[in-house]
C-alpha cells in the first residue's frame, strides 16, 4: 500500500504536505468503499433479477425507512468529517508563521521572478532554505497567473491588483517543479520555474554569491546566462528560426522592416531600447507582446545580452 | 398508412422544409434542435480529438501553442453552450414533455419555434467566431486575458449571450407547461421523475443564465469601450468576474446534470420494470440540488484569495449538495433490487451512467475538501473530474435517452446488437480517455498545457488513445442511429414495455399527440399493479 | 366555452390560457431582476471599494431631473394600472386612452433622460476610458459613470421594448382585440410595465441619493 501512495502522489516535500495526503488517502478509502458497495451492488442485482422469459408484476417496495436513514447519516457523517479536517489544514496552509521568510513572488507572460528581501531578483529560480517557514507574496504584472508547487502542495494565484499569500516549510533539499496553474495564452504551458530548497548556510551563501556575482562576469557569458535565466529563449531562438518572437541570430547590425512601415538597424539603441520599452519598435510579422524588463535587468546585464546578440553572428 | 388524417403522424403531417421551420410543434422543435445540437457535438468531438492528438507526446508536435489553445477553448464553448446545456432539455425534453403531462403542445409553442431560431443565431454567431479564428481564452473568458487579447472574444460572448436567452425560453415554458397544463389526474407526485428534473433544470434556467447574460454584456462593453469593471488598471476587479461568471456556471453544471438524472430514473425503472424506489427523496433531492447550486460557485475560487471564511462557507455547501446526489444514487441502486431486468441499449447507457456519475461524484468529494483542492485545483484531475460528471453522466444519459425515446420520435427500432456494442465502446473509451487523467491530476500536471513533462507521458498516451476509441464508439452510434432512419423495424407503441403517458400514444405520435386526452388510471411507475401490454 | 375564439389549440379554456400567460410573465421578471441584480452587485462591490468617490460623484446628478423621472414613470404605472381596470370593464376606448397616455410618459422619461446623458457627454463624465472630466475627487470615478450608464442604459433599453409592447397592445386594442373575457396581453404588458418602474424606484436612490 505503501508504494501505491508513493506513486499517486507527487513527491512529499513540505510540512503541510503528509497532511493533505493524509485527507487525500481518507477520501479516496471513503471512495472506494462506497464505489464498490455501488457497483458490486449493481452488478450484483443485475445478475441475480436479469429478466426472464414473461415479464411479470414486480415488488411494489418503493421506500424503507431506517435504510433511508442509514445511507443519509452515514454519508452526511463522513462528509462532515472530510470538510472539518480539510477546513482545519487549509487553515494551517492559509496563516503563515510570524518568523517566516519574505519572498516576493511575480508572474509575468511567461515568467517568473522572485525577489528577495535585500532586492535580489531571481529570475525562474526559487532558492529557498530547508526547515525554515517561507512566505510567498504573490501578484501578477498583465493577466491572472498562478503558483503551484506540487511537491508543497500549495497553490495560489497571482492576480494584477492584489497580493496573495502562500507559504510552506520545505522538508527535504532537491529541485522540485513549480508550475503556472492559471490559463495565461500563449506560452503557459511553458511559464515554469524550479524550486530549490538549500540547507540554511548553503542558502545564504547563493544569495550572497547570486546578488554579486553577475558584477564583473565576461558579457557575453552573462548575457548567455540571462538569455536563460530571464527566459528570453521562451520567445526568442538564437537558432534563427521564428518563434513568438523575432530570433537572435544574425540580427546584429542587420536592418529590418518595422511593423509600421519604417525600418530600424539593429545596434545597441535598438537592443536597449526593446529591453526596456518593448512596444516602441515592433518587428514587422510579429505582435508586440514583449514585456518591459525595465528593473528587472542591470546596466551591466543589459549590456551583457548586446555582446551575446553580437556574438550571435555567423562569421 | 392510416387514411383516417386524426392519425396521421407528426413526420406525415404537413411536410416540407417550410413547414418544418415555421412549425410550432413540439416534437418537431425538439427534432431540430436534436440535428443542430448533434452537429454541434460532432464539431465539439472532432475538437477535442485535435487536443488528444496534440497530447500524445509531450512536446509541440502538429500545430502551434495559439492553435493548441483555441482548439481547447473551442471544445469547452461548443460542448457546454452549443451541446450540453441545450442537449437534454431543448431536444429530448421538447419532445418528451408535453407527452408526458398529457398536453398537444407546450404551454407557448410560438416562444418554444422562436427559442430555436434564438439558438440558431447562436450557434451562426459561434461557429463564425470560429472560423474566424476563433479565441484562445478557455470557455471561463477570465479577465483580464479576456478583455486583453485579440481575436473575436466579443462575438463569442455574444453569442453566450444568445444562446442563455434561448435556454431561458425553454426553461419559462417548461415551468408553465408543468404548472398549468398537466392532465387531470397528473399530479405532482405522479407525475414521471423526468419532470420534477426538468422542472429543477429549468429554476436554473430562469434564475442563473440571466447573470451571465449580464456578465458577458460587461465583458462585451469591456473590450468595446473599456468601461473598467473588470480592468485592475482601471480601478477594476478581474476576481469580480469570476464570481459573476461561476454564479452562473456552477448552476450550469446542474443545468447539464439534472436532466441528465431524470433521464436515469426512467431508465432504471423502465428497464427494471420495478416501481422507482424513493420517489419523493428523488423527486425533492433535484429541487435541492437546483436550490443549493446557487451557493456553491465560490468553490472554483479556493485559490483566488478569497477569505478563509468565504472559504469554509463554500466548502461546507459544497458538501451539501453531495447528499442529495448520493441519495439519488442509492435510490437507483434500490430500484434495482428485486426488478426484472433487461439490457437493452438504453439500460446500458443507464448502467453505465451509474457507475461514471458515482465516479464523477466521488472525484468531487477530493475537490471540495479546501486543503486538496488547493492542490488539485486547475490539474488534470478537475479536467478529469468534471468529464465524468458531465460526459459520463450527461452525455452518456443524454445517448441512452435518444435510444430510449428513438422509437418514438422516428418510429423506426435501431439494430439491437451494434446498439449495444456501441454503448459498451463508449463506456470503455471513456474510461480508457479519462481515468489516466486523474492520476496526472494527483501527480501535478496543470490544465490548459500544450507541451508537459516526459513524466506525464504514459498518462497522456493512454488518454489520447482512449480518446480515439471513444471517437470510434460515436461514430458506431451515430451510424447505428441513422442506419434505422433507412432499413429499421418498424417500431411498435411501446417497445420498452413502459407505463409512462408517452408511450400510450401512437408511435409516432399524431401532431396532437393524443387522439382523445388520455385517462389517467395508474402511474408511471406503477410496475407492482399493472401488467404491461 | 364563452370566448374558444381566443384560446389556443392546446388550451383546454380560456382560463388556462390566461393562467398560463401571466405565469409565463412572472416567471420572465424573475430572470430580468436577476439580470439587473448582476449590475447591483458590481454597484455593491465598488460602492464598498470607494465609498468616497462614489459620494463624490454622484453629486454630479441632477436630482431634480431624477426626481421628475421618478415622478413620471410612477405615475406611468398608475396609468397602465388604470388602462387594465379599464378593458376588464370592457371600455376599449377609455383603456387606449390610459394606454397611450402611459407610452406618452414613457417617452416624457426618455426625453429627460436624453437631457441628463447630453450633458454627461458634453462634460466627458463617461464610462471607463472615455472618461475625460477632472471635477471628481476619490480615485477611480470612471467606474461611478461605467456603473449609472450600465445601469441607466440597460433600463432605458427596457424601457424602450415596453414603449414597442404597449404600442402593440394599443393598437390591438383599438382594433378591438380585447374584450372584458379577453384582455390577456394587455395584463402581462402591464405586469412588465410595473417591473421597468420598480427597478427606476431602486435606482434612482442608489444613484442619485447617496447620503
Amino acid at each position: 500500500m505503501k508504494t501505491f501512495i508513493d506513486w499517486l502522489m507527487p513527491e512529499s516535500a513540505s510540512t503541510i504536505s503528509p497532511q493533505v495526503d493524509a485527507i487525500t488517502y481518507f477520501i479516496f478509502a471513503v471512495s472506494l468503499l462506497f464505489f464498490f458497495i455501488i457497483v458490486v451492488g449493481m452488478i450484483h442485482f443485475v445478475i441475480k433479477y436479469r429478466r426472464q422469459e414473461k415479464l411479470e408484476k414486480t415488488s411494489g417496495v418503493d421506500h424503507n425507512t431506517a435504510l433511508e436513514i442509514v445511507w443519509t447519516a452515514i454519508p452526511t457523517v463522513l462528509l462532515v468529517v472530510m470538510f472539518v479536517w480539510g477546513f482545519r489544514v487549509y487553515l494551517d496552509m492559509s496563516i503563515a508563521p510570524k518568523d517566516s521568510l519574505e519572498i516576493k513572488v511575480t508572474g509575468q507572460k511567461w515568467f517568473w521572478t522572485f525577489t528577495y528581501p535585500n532586492g535580489y531578483v531571481s529570475p525562474g529560480e526559487l532558492v529557498v532554505p530547508l526547515n525554515q517557514p517561507v512566505k510567498t507574496l504573490i501578484s501578477s504584472k498583465d493577466v491572472i497567473h498562478s503558483m503551484f508547487v506540487p511537491a508543497f502542495r500549495i497553490k495560489m494565484d497571482a492576480l494584477p491588483n492584489r497580493y496573495t499569500v502562500a507559504w510552506f516549510e520545505a522538508t527535504k533539499e532537491g529541485t522540485f517543479p513549480l508550475y503556472c496553474t492559471e490559463y495565461c495564452g500563449t506560452s503557459h504551458s511553458k511559464m515554469l520555474a524550479t524550486v530549490k530548497v538549500l540547507p540554511y548556510d548553503q542558502y545564504l551563501k547563493w544569495l550572497d554569491d547570486a546578488s554579486s556575482s553577475m558584477d564583473g562576469a565576461d558579457p557575453v557569458a552573462l548575457g548567455e546566462k540571462i538569455y536563460a535565466r530571464n527566459a528570453c529563449n521562451t520567445c526568442h531562438s538564437i537558432d534563427g528560426s521564428s518563434m513568438i518572437g523575432p530570433s537572435w541570430r544574425n540580427i546584429w547590425s542587420s536592418s529590418q522592416n518595422l511593423s509600421d512601415g519604417s525600418s530600424v538597424v539593429v545596434d545597441e539603441n535598438y537592443i536597449r531600447e526593446s529591453i526596456l520599452y518593448p512596444q516602441k519598435k515592433i518587428r514587422a510579422g510579429y505582435q508586440g507582446v514583449m514585456p518591459s524588463y525595465q528593473g528587472l535587468l542591470k546596466e551591466n546585464e543589459i549590456e551583457g545580452v548586446i555582446a551575446y546578440i553580437k556574438s550571435l553572428e555567423d562569421k | 398508412m392510416n387514411a383516417n388524417p386524426s392519425t396521421v403522424s407528426y413526420l406525415e403531417d404537413k411536410k416540407g422544409i417550410w413547414n418544418w421551420l415555421t412549425t410550432v410543434d413540439h416534437k418537431k422543435i425538439g427534432l431540430m434542435y436534436l440535428v443542430l445540437i448533434l452537429g454541434s457535438f460532432l464539431v465539439g468531438g472532432i475538437l477535442a480529438m485535435l487536443v488528444r492528438l496534440e497530447l500524445i507526446s509531450p512536446g509541440e508536435d502538429f500545430y502551434s501553442a495559439d492553435t493548441y489553445n483555441r482548439f481547447f477553448t473551442m471544445h469547452g464553448v461548443v460542448m457546454i453552450f452549443l451541446f450540453i446545456i441545450p442537449s437534454i432539455p431543448a431536444a429530448l425534453g421538447n419532445f418528451v414533455l408535453p407527452l408526458m403531462v398529457g398536453a398537444k403542445d407546450v404551454a407557448f409553442p410560438r416562444l418554444n419555434l422562436a427559442s430555436w431560431y434564438v439558438y440558431v443565431v447562436g450557434l451562426l454567431l459561434a461557429f463564425w467566431a470560429l472560423l474566424y479564428g476563433g479565441v484562445d481564452t478557455g470557455w471561463t473568458f477570465y479577465t483580464p486575458y479576456s478583455s486583453e487579447i485579440q481575436g473575436p472574444v466579443a462575438m463569442i460572448g455574444l453569442a453566450v449571450f444568445i444562446l442563455g436567452f434561448s435556454s431561458i425560453l425553454t426553461g419559462l415554458n417548461f415551468i408553465v407547461t408543468i404548472h398549468k397544463l398537466r392532465l387531470p389526474g397528473i399530479t405532482w407526485f405522479n407525475m414521471p421523475l423526468f419532470l420534477w428534473g426538468m422542472y429543477a433544470t429549468a429554476i436554473i434556467q430562469i434564475l442563473a443564465t440571466p447573470v451571465i447574460g449580464i456578465t458577458m454584456v460587461l465583458l462585451l462593453f469591456e473590450r468595446l469601450s473599456g468601461i473598467g469593471i473588470f480592468d485592475p488598471s482601471m480601478g477594476g476587479d478581474p476576481v469580480l468576474f469570476q464570481h459573476f461568471f461561476w454564479f452562473y456556471s456552477h448552476p450550469a453544471v446542474y443545468i447539464m446534470i439534472l436532466p441528465a438524472m431524470a433521464i436515469v430514473s426512467e431508465l432504471i425503472s423502465t428497464f427494471s420494470h420495478k416501481k422507482i424506489f424513493g420517489y419523493k427523496a428523488i423527486a425533492y433531492s433535484s429541487v435541492a440540488i437546483a436550490l443549493i447550486s446557487f451557493l456553491v460557485w465560490g468553490h472554483h475560487m479556493f485559490t483566488s484569495g478569497q477569505s478563509r471564511f468565504a472559504a469554509m462557507v463554500f466548502s461546507f455547501l459544497t458538501f451539501g449538495v453531495a447528499i442529495p446526489s448520493a441519495i439519488k444514487v442509492f435510490n437507483w441502486l434500490a430500484t434495482l433490487y428485486k426488478g426484472s431486468i433487461s439490457l437493452e441499449t438504453p439500460m446500458l447507457y443507464g448502467l453505465s451512467f451509474l457507475f461514471l456519475f458515482t465516479i464523477g461524484g466521488l472525484t468531487g468529494l477530493f475537490l471540495g475538501t479546501l486543503a486538496v483542492d488547493v492542490h488539485l485545483h486547475d490539474t488534470y484531475f478537475v479536467v478529469a473530474h468534471f468529464h465524468y460528471v458531465m460526459f459520463g453522466g450527461t452525455v452518456v444519459a443524454f445517448i441512452g435517452g435518444l435510444h430510449y425515446w428513438w422509437p418514438k420520435m422516428v418510429g423506426k427500432m435501431f439494430n439491437e446488437t451494434w446498439g449495444k456494442i456501441g454503448a459498451v465502446l463508449v463506456f470503455l473509451g471513456f474510461n480508457f480517455t479519462f481515468m489516466p487523467q486523474f492520476i496526472a491530476g494527483f501527480r501535478g500536471m496543470p490544465r490548459r498545457y500544450y507541451t508537459y513533462g516526459e513524466e506525464f507521458t504514459v498518462y497522456n498516451v493512454l488518454s489520447s488513445l482512449g480518446a480515439f476509441l471513444l471517437g470510434i464508439a460515436f461514430v458506431i452510434v451515430g451510424i447505428n442511429l441513422v442506419m434505422s432512419l433507412i432499413n429499421g423495424k418498424k417500431a411498435s407503441k411501446n417497445p420498452w414495455k413502459s407505463l409512462s403517458l408517452e408511450w400510450e400514444t401512437q408511435t409516432p405520435p399524431i401532431t396532437e399527440n393524443f387522439e382523445v386526452d388520455p385517462v389517467i388510471t395508474h402511474g408511471p411507475y406503477d410496475y407492482d399493479k399493472v401488467e404491461v401490454q | 366555452m364563452s370566448s374558444s375564439f381566443h384560446v389556443a389549440h392546446h388550451f383546454s379554456d380560456a382560463e388556462q390560457q390566461r393562467e398560463s400567460a401571466k405565469l409565463g410573465m412572472w416567471v420572465f421578471l424573475l430572470t430580468e431582476i436577476l439580470l439587473f441584480g448582476g449590475v447591483f452587485v458590481a454597484y455593491a462591490v465598488f460602492r464598498v471599494w470607494y465609498p468616497d468617490m462614489f459620494y463624490n460623484a454622484h453629486k454630479a446628478l441632477d436630482v431634480t431631473m431624477g426626481t421628475v423621472n421618478t415622478a413620471v414613470l410612477i405615475v406611468s404605472s398608475l396609468t397602465v394600472a388604470l388602462g387594465i381596470r379599464e378593458i376588464q370593464l370592457g371600455r376599449q376606448k377609455q383603456c387606449t386612452r390610459y394606454l397611450l397616455a402611459t407610452i406618452v410618459l414613457a417617452c416624457v422619461f426618455l426625453v429627460i433622460k436624453y437631457f441628463e446623458y447630453a450633458h454627461k457627454i458634453h462634460l466627458g463624465q463617461l464610462p471607463g476610458k472615455f472618461y475625460t472630466f477632472d471635477g471628481i475627487a476619490g480615485t477611480n470615478p470612471h467606474v461611478f459613470f461605467s456603473i449609472y450608464f450600465l445601469l441607466t442604459g440597460i433600463h432605458a433599453f427596457h424601457i424602450l421594448i415596453g414603449i414597442s409592447l404597449l404600442t402593440w397592445v394599443m393598437i390591438k386594442n383599438m382594433k378591438g382585440h380585447f374584450s372584458a373575457q379577453y384582455f390577456t396581453p394587455v395584463e402581462i404588458t402591464g405586469l412588465y410595465w410595473h417591473l421597468v418602474d420598480l427597478i427606476w424606484i431602486f435606482l434612482f436612490p442608489l444613484l442619485y441619493l447617496i447620503g
